[in-house]
């Protein structure tokens, strides 16, 4: 089904249909993150991707045209980037450990720590707060400056924009 | 979308229960999925609906701009704090075991203010982006 949607986004020309599919391409990725029993990761994939990336796309769809410009030349040569990549991928795939392996090198490393003894050494019971807050805490200190930085360059890219809009009257 | 009377009363229904869940999604991310990212996320969402269904001056004024730039840079500041308050008590940088007598409860208090810190700066930098964005369509109306 998300193939279908993923497929349907790349043919279709209205911008507006292609927002629309977006966000239902993100609720099924959020229903496919439950199933995987990744709660935490499908709430931010409902709540972000499905609704409020797909409100602001709408707002910038509000100041641009809604139809996809026509390509100018025949891509091939991007074509032929996107397939060697992806097949360089799906190589990389191969050398993976197989799906829910309890021998994969990544549940013997960190993991039987965090997940036997987070509750003891925190007093935290959700395992996947105790890891963001706790022994991740620079990561996410890191990723919270990500967003503000994120937030000032929007502030200050449409703030310079309203102030040459003044200066030009 | 202001002369719509269902939308206008579906609305003030729905948007203390989502300010509610928000909170819910906050303070209850330690036993339940959830955390300050989500919370945050929810938070400016029920603002931005209040918004589409109000419009934005409302909004504007009952969160503004000034409150949302603030807390765009305090919630960073909250979690930055919070690793410095570990470090003049003794611990490394964001150690939390320093936060209170029980090493646990140091943990529980570390993450809850570095949860609200992360809220504070998403839900302000999601609303402050909306405004952005919401302001301009709006300018380009007039002209």
């Amino acid at each position: 089904m998300m193939a279908v949607i993923a497929a349907a986004i790349v043919i279709q020309r209205n911008l507006f249909a292609v927002v629309v599919l977006g966000g239902i391409y993100s609720f099924l990725m959020a229903t496919a993150l439950v199933a995987l029993d990744a709660v935490d990761v499908a709430m931010t994939e409902a709540s972000v991707g499905a609704g409020i990336s797909t409100v602001l796309l709408l707002g910038a769809l509000h100041l641009v045209r809604g139809d996809e410009a026509k390509p100018l030349g025949r891509p091939w040569l991007p074509l032929a980037v996107s397939i060697a990549v992806g097949g360089v991928l799906v190589y990389g795939t191969l050398g993976l450990p197989a799906f829910s392996d309890p021998e994969a090198p990544i549940h013997k490393h960190v993991a039987p720590r965090y997940i036997n003894e987070s509750l003891k050494e925190t007093g935290v019971p959700n395992v996947v707060t105790a890891v963001l807050a706790s022994y991740r805490g620079y990561d996410t200190l890191g990723e919270t400056t990500v967003v503000f930085t994120a937030g000032i360059g929007v502030i200050a890219l449409l703030r310079q924009r309203k102030r040459k809009d003044r200066d030009r009257r | 979308m202001r002369n719509y009377l269902v939308l206008r009363v579906a609305a003030k229904i729905v948007v203390p229960f989502m300010l509610l869940f928000a909170l819910y999604v906050q303070f209850h991310g330690d036993f339940g999925p959830g955390g300050g990212f989500q919370a945050g996320v929810i938070l400016a969402a029920a603002f931005v609906f209040f918004a589409l269904i109000f419009g934005l001056p409302t909004t504007r004024r009952l969160v503004p701009d000034r409150l949302v730039e603030t807390g765009i840079a305090a919630g960073v500041l909250v979690y930055a704090g919070v690793g410095f308050i570990g470090l003049l008590l003794g611990g490394n940088y964001l150690d939390y075991f320093v936060l209170d007598r029980d090493p646990a409860h140091g943990q529980h208090r570390g993450i809850f203010w570095v949860e609200v810190g992360v809220c504070l700066t998403v839900s302000s930098v999601m609303l402050k982006i909306f405004y952005m964005f919401a302001g301009r369509r709006r300018r380009e109306d007039d002209a």
